[in-house]
């Protein structure tokens, strides 16, 4: 009886304390928020047409361009610049460099974010969104689909994730003694975490192997699994880089007590390590044009299109982080990540959608409406980090 | 049970856990031959009683044939209409080819769908199940022949394709469409027959076809086969399209799958091991060597 009283009590503390912390804080007419409360609104009423109309109500999807942006943006490319968690924490927790350590758990927290919100604005995209627990009920599973394998490991990823980011919530809620076992759990999520991750990687490229006659030779190879894979490396640290500058503008006064050596010694270990993973990219890249003799193919503007790509925003960042990292220099390493960051899109963007039937005549571009729902789910994930990292002990304060 | 017995039981209970797919495609592969439908297309003359046919039986849109002129230009499959005639002014006048879905041997749709909803049944032809569907279009991605359409404008959108009529296999009788033509351009039956029936009349007449059936090869074979007087790029076929099982691009990275999900861990369990320095024996213990 004394037991049940003791329960009730806390868990009338835990409901007030989480009613409090749901109330907003801080000024309201911040600029961010007049650009993207309006935004959410019409995102919320484009998606009503399309659940309501059907996706060719509010999309230029067509029976030749079965993905858009929706797939193209924000699946396959969020999730690749979602690599920053499972890298980090490979670094930490695997390796032990405890340099980085103050930066996991924001890493974590936004790896997290961003495949709740990326990975599930597939449910937006899907015909028949509310048949999505068949793959994981069982109601027959296609066991030989790399979809099947991709849809779990996003499941499961995800709840890896959430548990790697459990014990923070739990030191926010005070619940000491969860948040003691969560931690213990930490390794084997961060393994398992890592293995998942570089399965649906490479596993998001797989997706596309079978669209051989599809997709312009230059973008097409039976390698697009590892050069998903490898690139996602450089994506998440290039991601990190750059939230961590924007963290380090807005949430300045959340950082009280900061060492800005410390930042500056991380963002140059960051910097080194992306320029490497990049240059093996790139190295890739040229292993597979120089064995397929594609010569013939950069001549004419998908060619030149192609050269954009792999050397604009692939060797030219390379070099570029290689260059701020001996001279110690963050400024060119936070370009440098932004453009790391457009390669990924591009590189993305070109496999899914831009050279995806480059033969066909009718291309597909997105539609306004898709995207202002792009845009919402960016602004939504924003709006969520933000309320976490005001509450929760996210950032450290040593 | 002893050591012995133990290795037996693990060995087959292994092998019966590995090979149940394989185990379970010889059966499919001994019960019955898969059916489809040649195409001869120096017999069609355009009629389009095909469509009409497969459009009643389907209760998809039926087209007006006698006055809509839709010969005037090239069509494709739609989710309206399963089934389309094209005409095609070529080097030997004028030609009429029937598109539909293919019923790949090894189907792309098939492979790529994550709940089976894209099935290749054992009497041959591919249908779709829309309990399963989550409509996530990967189907269309990954045909070779772009059949499967998208209902966009439909709040619970169907992909929409030739079934071979299944329905009326079942039943025992043929497609709506073979059973339409007045031309015998279409054939029912199994593959193996249909090759000798096509290989005859080529070598029968080697100045009326050209000297190739396109589907037996095609994405690793299709249940549907054509014969042609011209050149298949000429009728609007892909002719780029290769030999290989479209299954196949995606069996070395599915294959490497196993391999990361059991040895990475492993590898990574390792490593942390190595690196924890509580472990380390005698941080004070000082190196002589140097």
């Amino acid at each position: 009886m004394n037991n049940a009283a003791v329960v009730t009590g806390e868990f009338n503390r835990v409901v007030k304390f989480f009613w409090q912390e749901l109330k907003p804080r801080g000024k309201w007419l911040t600029p961010f928020n007049v650009i993207s409360i309006p935004i959410i609104l019409i995102g919320l009423v484009i998606l009503y047409f399309r659940f309501v109309y059907g996706i060719g109500s509010v999309t230029n999807l067509n029976q030749y361009y079965p993905l858009g942006i929706w797939i193209g943006f924000d699946v396959v490319t969020g999730v690749a610049l979602a690599g920053g968690a499972y890298v980090i924490t490979f670094v930490v927790y695997v390796m032990r460099m405890d340099k980085y350590h103050s930066i996991v758990r924001v890493t974590v927290l936004n790896g997290l974010l961003a495949y709740i919100f990326y990975a599930g604005a597939l449910t937006l995209d899907l015909g028949r969104p509310w048949h999505i627990i068949n793959p994981i009920i069982g109601n027959s599973f296609g066991y030989n689909s790399v979809l099947f394998l991709v849809s779990w490991h996003f499941l499961l990823y995800m709840l890896t994730m959430a548990l790697e980011f459990s014990p923070v919530v739990a030191e926010w809620a005070q619940l000491e003694k969860a948040r003691k076992f969560l931690a213990g759990l930490t390794l084997g999520a961060v393994i398992f975490g890592i293995t998942l991750s570089i399965l649906h990687q490479s596993g998001l490229g797989a997706l596309f192997l079978m669209a051989k006659p599809k997709i312009h030779p230059l973008w097409y190879s039976e390698f697009i699994p590892v050069m998903f894979f490898v690139s996602s490396i450089y994506a998440g640290l290039s991601m990190i880089i750059f939230e961590g500058t924007i963290s380090h503008k807005v949430f300045k006064d959340l950082l009280g007590g900061h060492d800005h050596r410390r930042y500056e010694e991380i963002v140059l270990g960051l910097g080194k390590g992306a320029a490497i993973t990049m240059f093996v990219y790139y190295f890739f890249q040229a292993l597979i044009f120089i064995h397929e003799k594609r010569w013939q193919l950069i001549t004419d503007a998908w060619g030149y299109w192609y050269l954009v790509e792999i050397i604009g925003f692939v060797l030219v960042p390379c070099f570029m982080y290689a260059y701020a990292v001996r001279n110690r220099n963050l400024g060119i390493i936070k370009v440098a990540s932004v453009m790391a960051l457009l390669g990924i899109v591009l590189n993305r963007l070109n496999v899914t959608v831009i050279a995806y039937r480059w033969y066909d005549l009718n291309k597909y571009y997105p539609s306004w409406q898709e995207v202002v729902v792009t845009l919402m789910v960016v602004f939504t994930e924003i709006w969520i980090f933000r309320w976490i990292v005001t509450r929760m002990p996210v950032f450290e304060k040593k | 049970m002893d050591r012995r017995q133990f290795f037996a039981t693990s060995a087959t209970v292994g092998a019966a856990v590995l090979n149940i797919k394989k185990a379970k495609a010889d059966n499919a592969g001994q019960s019955k031959e898969f059916v489809g439908v040649l195409v001869d297309t120096t017999r069609c003359i355009g009629c389009r009683s095909c469509e009409v046919a497969c459009s009643t039986v389907n209760s998809n849109f039926v087209p007006d044939v006698k006055n809509d002129k839709a010969l005037e230009k090239v069509r494709d499959t739609s989710e309206m209409q399963y089934t389309v005639v094209n005409r095609f002014n070529t080097e030997k006048g004028e030609v009429f080819v029937k598109r539909q879905c293919m019923h790949c041997w090894q189907a792309a749709c098939v492979a790529m769908c994550l709940v089976n909803a894209m099935f290749k049944t054992k009497e041959g032809p591919v249908t779709w199940n829309g309990d399963k569907c989550l409509g996530c279009r990967f189907c269309m991605v990954a045909c070779p022949f772009d059949i499967p359409k998208a209902e966009y404008r439909s709040w619970n959108p169907r992909i929409m394709k030739c079934t071979m009529c299944y329905e009326r296999l079942q039943e025992g009788k043929r497609p709506a469409c073979v059973e339409a033509c007045p031309t015998d351009t279409l054939m029912f039956g199994q593959k193996r027959e249909l090759m000798e029936i096509a290989r005859h009349r080529v070598y029968s007449h080697p100045d009326k076809y050209v000297h190739h059936i396109y589907g037996e090869h095609e994405a690793g074979g299709t249940g549907w086969l054509y014969l042609s007087a011209v050149p298949f790029e000429q009728l609007g076929f892909r002719v780029d399209l290769g030999t290989t099982p479209y299954p196949e691009y995606t069996k070395n990275f599915l294959v490497s799958v196993p391999l990361v999900l059991f040895g990475v861990p492993a590898l990574l369990l390792g490593l942390s091991e190595l690196t924890d320095r509580k472990k380390e024996v005698g941080e004070s213990q000082e190196w002589t060597n140097e």
